[in-house]
């Protein structure tokens, strides 16, 4: 019988049915009915699925609901308003800097790894605040694109990190 | 919150659902009840105004992420002297938008295009004349700016757009009889406008064909071998077992056939099931041993046609001062979306409703007609937007399996691919073998060229409908399945020349489909790097070489352009070798799809101990006619030289003979972060030439590039991609 599993999403609580032993993705794309976190692999290898738990990316398609518990798992949809926490802002800007970046960059194409990228990238940016093209390159090798955006996702990264560093 | 609209909206719909932006744009008369495609010569098909002066224009191409839904508002907006915020466009619905034929071989600005164009300068017409009359004012003395038309000289006598045609039909033939602007007129047209899809993407508001749900539908996986055997085999089912999914509550089997799936209400209990389902698989070998694949490809009993010869190639080869004759293989490699592909259909007794995320709809709603045995008329194939597919990927087998779990289970059903399935049963990119001969006079001219290509053509049967019990037949061909006059010596004048096509015998294979640029790649790797071999042994740098045999002043023109890039010195290749253990060359090359003209340069590092091959830098020009957003193309440029990074380094279909055995990303690795090279795309816009195709024709220039990068930095000819270490280290060591 699925028991009544509660998890922390986007800082609100939410009351889950899905078998302890679902993949987090399931129950955020499925019964939250999240946009974000989407599957590409289901196998870690990819990081279409990544969200944050306790503000380190995580691979959802391969995490247990069970194992959030307790934790604070942050999706794309709630990015803006854990860099304003994270930042000390009075209110949540529309975009993280680095969504915005991407725009002002125009470097998606079919965006569907742009989920995990900007996870991966807010990531990066908020233990490295300026980190070397290396680094960037580094960070973000678990993510992959068939579309060829790295490029301009290294440089939307670069964008973003100055404009962080502009906020208080 | 976004995603609970979009399925609150879907819902509302009751069983056949409608994409929101439709909905919105729906004008006062009914569109979208009836089965299309619209009637292409009525102006209402291509385009609606609004009363609030704004405009849906109805376009038949797929939104890839290539931005072409802007680009072709871009087009309308400039012949209706429109903003771009009053313009907008609908989702492909063959219900709603018209048949402009599919989204590939780079088609929608070339085709579509001049369609859009030409039905907005009509529509301006119209309006143009109904103003005339509104404003007692001859249409010489009207101008417009943002959809207001007012007279010239006396502002205060205006009136819009929407107030003549306010959510009105015109009901007006489409007769492409409209003067269009002159170029030299055009303010949006070339003008770098931003994409009108990147902020939802973004901000996860996006609804790709993955997030698409229908009330009451049930989750659906297909049940398959782990990779695919030879095309002509199929699958067979040997047994099956449906207790071996019994305590997996609410999940059941479906079959027709050999096609096996599972559904159930929660989509986990659907993965689990069809992990857990028992099923044993003929397994008898039906596949070449993967290390003769090419020699099996060169000996096998083929089609013949020779698809060009002019002048004398044997009397020439005969008085040519220096002659190069090599041989060279290419991969099957995948189109391996980053999301494999999804669709959600509803099969009912006398329609259906698919949604997918195909490059055609009208062609998908076609074979959805054979599979189901209903008249096309009585489906209705919606699209929204997948991940990259760059080609025929898995979409249309999605939309099929899909369609067939529905019938079956008698319910809607999203069925989306696994990993595995995406990977292991793709129509992948064929492999290829070619064979080249080239000569020239003492001075460098080439006097020769005579290009042999071996492949097999595009499967046409779809996996689901295979395994149903369709058998497999081939692609009747066509210009992009065979040796590309283009690709093949094409950009040099040369007075002998001979290209002959040996069709293999798909069913023998693996299955085959258009991979972006098809066969191009394999083309240039061949063709080019034997052009450049030509160079070495004339002792001519590569870029003078090409220039002195090449007249065509686009060809010229993108050559000088990447050269101009690149700063590309002249000297001979291979002239500056290192001893270390780290070469660096730099290639040159050229190459296209069908249409337009690519010309690249590559700057490549090798770890001569590891046989690891790195791309540092890459350059890519475009000449593709008018380019209508040059900031567009420059991006389809980049990804096209990150992809044939990819392709040329990394990317290759691995089997044993039984079954694919790449099924994942570390079985089939692809470019990531850390070996991504930096990349220059170079426009060169042409405003007074016929658009043609931008989204794949500079990779054939790339690879060739690369591949005469890697001659350059160690005296060395690769002669099979993809430049994998262990095939790095062994042409290295044969050479030593
Ligand atoms: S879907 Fe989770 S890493 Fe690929
Ligand atoms: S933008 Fe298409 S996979 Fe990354």
């Amino acid at each position: 019988m699925p028991g009544e599993l509660k998890i922390r999403v986007n800082e609100q609580v939410r009351t889950v049915s899905a078998a302890p032993d679902t993949p987090l993705l399931y129950v955020l794309a499925g019964e939250l009915e999240l946009q974000g976190p989407r599957f590409g692999c289901g196998l870690a290898q990819c990081g279409s699925c990544s969200v944050l738990v306790n503000g380190v990316e995580t691979r959802s398609c391969v995490t247990p609901v069970s194992d959030v518990q307790g934790k604070s798992i942050t999706t794309l949809e709630g990015l803006p308003a854990w860099y304003a926490a994270q930042k000390k802002l009075r209110s949540a800007p529309p975009l993280h800097p680095v969504q915005q970046a991407l725009i002002d960059e125009q470097a998606v194409q079919c965006g569907y790894c742009f989920n995990g990228m900007i996870i991966k990238a807010s990531e990066l940016l908020s233990k490295v605040p300026q980190p070397t093209e290396a680094q960037i390159r580094t960070a973000m090798n678990g993510h992959l694109c068939r579309c060829g955006t790295y490029p301009r996702v290294i440089k939307a990264i670069q964008r973003a990190s100055r404009a962080m560093a502009g906020v208080a | 919150m976004s995603s609970v609209i979009r399925r609150d909206f879907l819902k509302t719909g009751g069983a056949l659902i409608i994409g929101f932006s439709l909905r919105e744009s729906l004008p006062a008369e009914d569109r979208g009840s009836v089965a299309g495609p619209p009637d292409a010569k009525q102006i209402d098909t291509w385009l609606a105004i609004h009363t609030d002066n704004t405009a849906t224009v109805y376009i038949g191409f797929a939104e890839l992420g290539q931005g072409n839904s802007t680009a072709l508002l871009q087009v309308a907006a400039e012949e209706l002297d429109l903003e771009m915020s009053q313009v907008r466009t609908v989702q492909l619905d063959t219900n709603v938008t018209p048949n402009q034929g599919g989204t590939y071989s780079s088609a929608s600005i070339q085709r579509g295009g001049p369609q859009v164009r030409t039905a907005a300068a009509e529509a301006r017409q119209a309006l143009l004349q109904m103003a005339s009359q509104k404003l007692e004012a001859p249409v010489e003395h009207l101008t417009v700016a943002k959809g207001v038309v007012s007279v010239a000289g006396s502002p205060d006598r205006s009136v819009t757009y929407g107030a003549l045609v306010p959510d009105k039909p015109f009901h007006l033939a489409f007769t492409g009889t409209a003067p269009v602007k002159p170029p030299a007129e055009y303010k949006v047209v070339g003008a770098r406008i931003p994409r009108n899809d990147i902020p939802d993407k973004v901000n996860g508001r996006y609804v790709y064909v993955q997030h698409v749900h229908l009330r009451g539908m049930l989750h659906g996986r297909v049940v398959r071998p782990r990779g695919q055997r030879a095309y002509g085999s199929g699958a067979k089912v040997g047994s099956l077992d449906e207790s071996s999914i019994a305590e997996i509550p609410g999940a059941r089997v479906v079959r027709r056939g050999d096609f096996v799936g599972v559904v159930a209400e929660n989509e986990w209990d659907a993965v689990r099931a069809a992990r857990q389902l028992k099923v044993t698989w003929d397994t008898a070998p039906t596949l070449p041993t993967q290390a003769r694949l090419h020699e099996q490809m060169r000996a096998a009993k083929t089609t013949d046609r020779v698809v060009v010869q002019r002048g004398d190639v044997a009397g020439a080869l005969a008085k040519a001062a220096h002659v190069v004759s090599e041989s060279y293989r290419g991969p099957y490699q995948a189109h391996a979306p980053f999301g494999p592909n999804c669709a959600v259909a509803h099969v009912m007794p006398d329609r259906a409703l698919v949604v997918c995320s195909t490059q055609d709809v009208y062609g998908t709603r076609n074979g959805l007609a054979r599979l189901l045995d209903m008249p096309a008329e009585k489906i209705r194939v919606q699209y929204y937007e997948g991940s990259g597919t760059f080609g025929h990927s898995c979409y249309d087998d999605a939309a099929q399996a899909a369609a067939l779990l529905s019938r079956l289970a008698d319910k809607p059903v999203r069925l989306q691919f696994m990993r595995w399935d995406e990977h292991g049963w793709d129509n992948y990119g064929p492999a290829h073998v070619g064979e080249v001969q080239v000569a020239s006079d003492a001075a460098g001219k080439i006097i020769a060229y005579q290009y042999e290509g071996w492949q097999h053509n595009w499967s046409a049967v779809e996996t689901s409908a295979q395994l149903a019990g369709t058998p497999a037949a081939d692609w009747p061909g066509g210009a992009a399945q065979q040796v590309s006059a283009l690709n093949c010596g094409g950009m040099y004048d040369i007075a002998n020349l001979r290209l002959v096509n040996h069709q293999l015998p798909g069913k023998d294979y693996l299955k085959g489909g258009w991979l972006r640029s098809p066969l191009d790649l394999s083309f240039s790797f061949a063709s080019e790097q034997t052009i450049d071999a030509l160079a070495y042994l004339a002792e001519i740098d590569p870029y003078q070489f090409r220039r002195q045999n090449i007249t065509d002043a686009r060809w010229l023109t993108v050559l000088d352009a990447v050269a101009r890039s690149a700063k590309w010195t002249p000297r001979r290749a291979a002239s500056q070798r290192s001893d270390g253990k780290v070469a660096t060359g730099r290639g040159i090359g050229l190459g296209t799809h069908l249409v337009s003209y690519g010309a690249a340069v590559a700057e490549i590092e090798i770890h001569k101990e590891t046989g690891r091959v790195v791309a540092k830098r890459l350059h890519g020009a475009v000449d593709a006619g008018l380019v209508v957003n040059p900031a567009f193309v420059e991006n389809q440029i980049s990804g096209q030289l990150v992809q044939t990074a990819s392709r040329m380094f990394k990317e290759e279909v691995t089997f044993n003979t039984t079954n694919v055995t790449s099924l994942d990303w570390n079985s089939y690795p692809v470019l990531r972060f850390e070996e991504c090279p930096e990349v220059t795309p170079i426009v060169v816009q042409r405003l007074n030439e016929r658009s043609t195709g931008a989204g794949e024709e500079v990779m054939a220039a790339a690879a060739a590039a690369i591949a005469n990068a890697f001659f350059d930095a160690t005296g060395v000819r690769v002669r099979e991609y993809p430049l994998t270490p262990s095939r790095v280290l062994a042409a290295l060591s044969r050479a030593a």
